[in-house]
């Protein structure tokens, strides 16, 4: 499997730690030390399906595909704008493509997810060009009232199109079976027979200090496997893809490998935590800011809700 | 494990993690007044797990040198 062409979308309005200090007690410096996070984008007037559909057509171009030249279309997501029709099937009606299309829920490992899914169907010889969108909308999952969660999302939609080629050579995904430290229950209908979901079982609900030491712990465990199965030294990977959850993270995994911070490239300084999309809204800014080259080693590695990993290794073709 | 040993093993990975070899510490000693925040008490348990050899379930309690020292006896 290879990338052809990648994209994203992004809402309009760009909310600063600032303004979050205005009705949370919170402040602009407790933000940046404990996360990194200075600014995220936050949905008003766009829905989800929106974001996917900026990403997917930007992706399509890239890659010089229009949505006949489509065979499967997969997203990645915990939030779509509805629980049935998918976010897939939305995007799919919006950009006239006419393949299979369904949605995959791995939380923030959901775009390795979709790229192991897609990997599959190839390897199946059941599609050759595949559309993958990892798109959140977190604003609607976070208590606003709750300082702790709030501050640390985003919104945002990626997207790649990936074609039959040797690029990807290594990829790994987990569930560790433990869904305690983070988790959001679906909504509820209005069934006589059971009684009322407590308001507060809205929202996102995290243990960030099992969440941090499981994201330590998992990166630092999976960078390493992959590492030893190509028989690679932590220097000769060009570009560390990280999940953007804490730039802690990223900085203690970097430590760990004891190496320079231009191998780490990250955005949650302005994007915050967006779950699925925060990789590859990554990689398009790293295309787009020409910093992936021929022959280069990218790794990717996530981890969330679940808990999941996915780790991934490409020797970049374009 | 003697409680002496585990100051001792605490100690030397407070030191490593303030780079600072002259640190005092007591069981009393507080992660708040060595502007230790939450996050860095989850590296302190992680290097504790790898110094001693247990895992450490994280708990909101581990705020002292006596609560990671309450943990590690729990876990042995």
């Amino acid at each position: 499997m290879k990338i052809l062409g990648t994209g994203a979308g992004l809402p309009a309005r760009r909310v600063y730690n600032s303004e979050l200090a205005a009705f949370l007690d919170t402040s602009d410096e407790w933000i940046v030390s404990h996360t990194g996070i200075q600014t995220r984008y936050v949905c008003v007037e766009e829905s989800l399906t929106d974001l996917a559909e900026a990403a997917g057509r930007q992706a399509l171009r890239n890659a010089g595909w229009t949505a006949k030249d489509m065979d499967l279309l997969i997203a990645a997501t915990i939030s779509g704008d509805y629980i049935t029709p998918s976010l897939a099937c939305r995007v799919a009606e919006r950009l006239g493509a006419v393949c299979p299309a369904f949605d995959v829920n791995a939380a923030c490992s959901g775009f390795i997810y979709a790229l192991e899914a897609a990997d599959a169907f190839m390897a199946a010889g059941k599609a050759e060009n595949i559309l993958i969108l990892a798109c959140e909308e977190m604003s609607k999952h976070v208590d606003w009232t709750d300082r702790s969660i709030c501050p640390l999302f985003g919104d945002g939609a990626g997207a790649v199109a990936v074609s039959c080629g040797g690029a990807l050579r290594y990829m790994h995904l987990t569930a560790a079976g433990n869904t305690a430290p983070l988790k959001m229950r679906a909504p509820r209908g209005n069934s006589p027979f059971q009684p009322d979901v407590p308001q507060e079982d809205k929202f996102i609900r995290m243990s960030g200090q099992e969440v941090f030491k499981f994201a330590v712990q998992s990166i630092e465990k999976e960078v390493g496997l992959a590492l030893a199965a190509l028989s690679l030294a932590p220097e000769d990977v060009h570009l560390y893809l990280l999940h953007q959850a804490n730039l802690r993270i990223i900085e203690s995994a970097r430590q760990k490998l004891k190496l320079s911070a231009d191998k780490f490239p990250t955005n949650i300084e302005r994007h915050g935590n967006m779950s699925s999309a925060a990789i590859p809204i990554l990689l398009n800014e790293m295309l787009e800011a020409g910093k992936v080259a021929e022959g280069d080693i990218l790794l990717m590695s996530a981890f969330g809700a679940g808990m999941t990993t996915g780790t991934c290794v490409w020797y970049w073709e374009s | 494990m003697s409680h002496n040993k585990m100051l001792q093993g605490i100690t030397e990975i407070l030191r490593e993690y303030k780079s600072a070899d002259d640190l005092e510490v007591t069981e009393e000693t507080t992660f708040e007044s060595l502007s230790l925040d939450s996050l860095d008490t989850v590296e302190l348990v992680m290097m504790v797990e790898e110094k001693f050899s247990v895992t450490i379930e994280m708990a909101k309690g581990i705020k002292a040198v006596a609560d990671l020292m309450s943990a590690i006896e729990k876990a042995e």
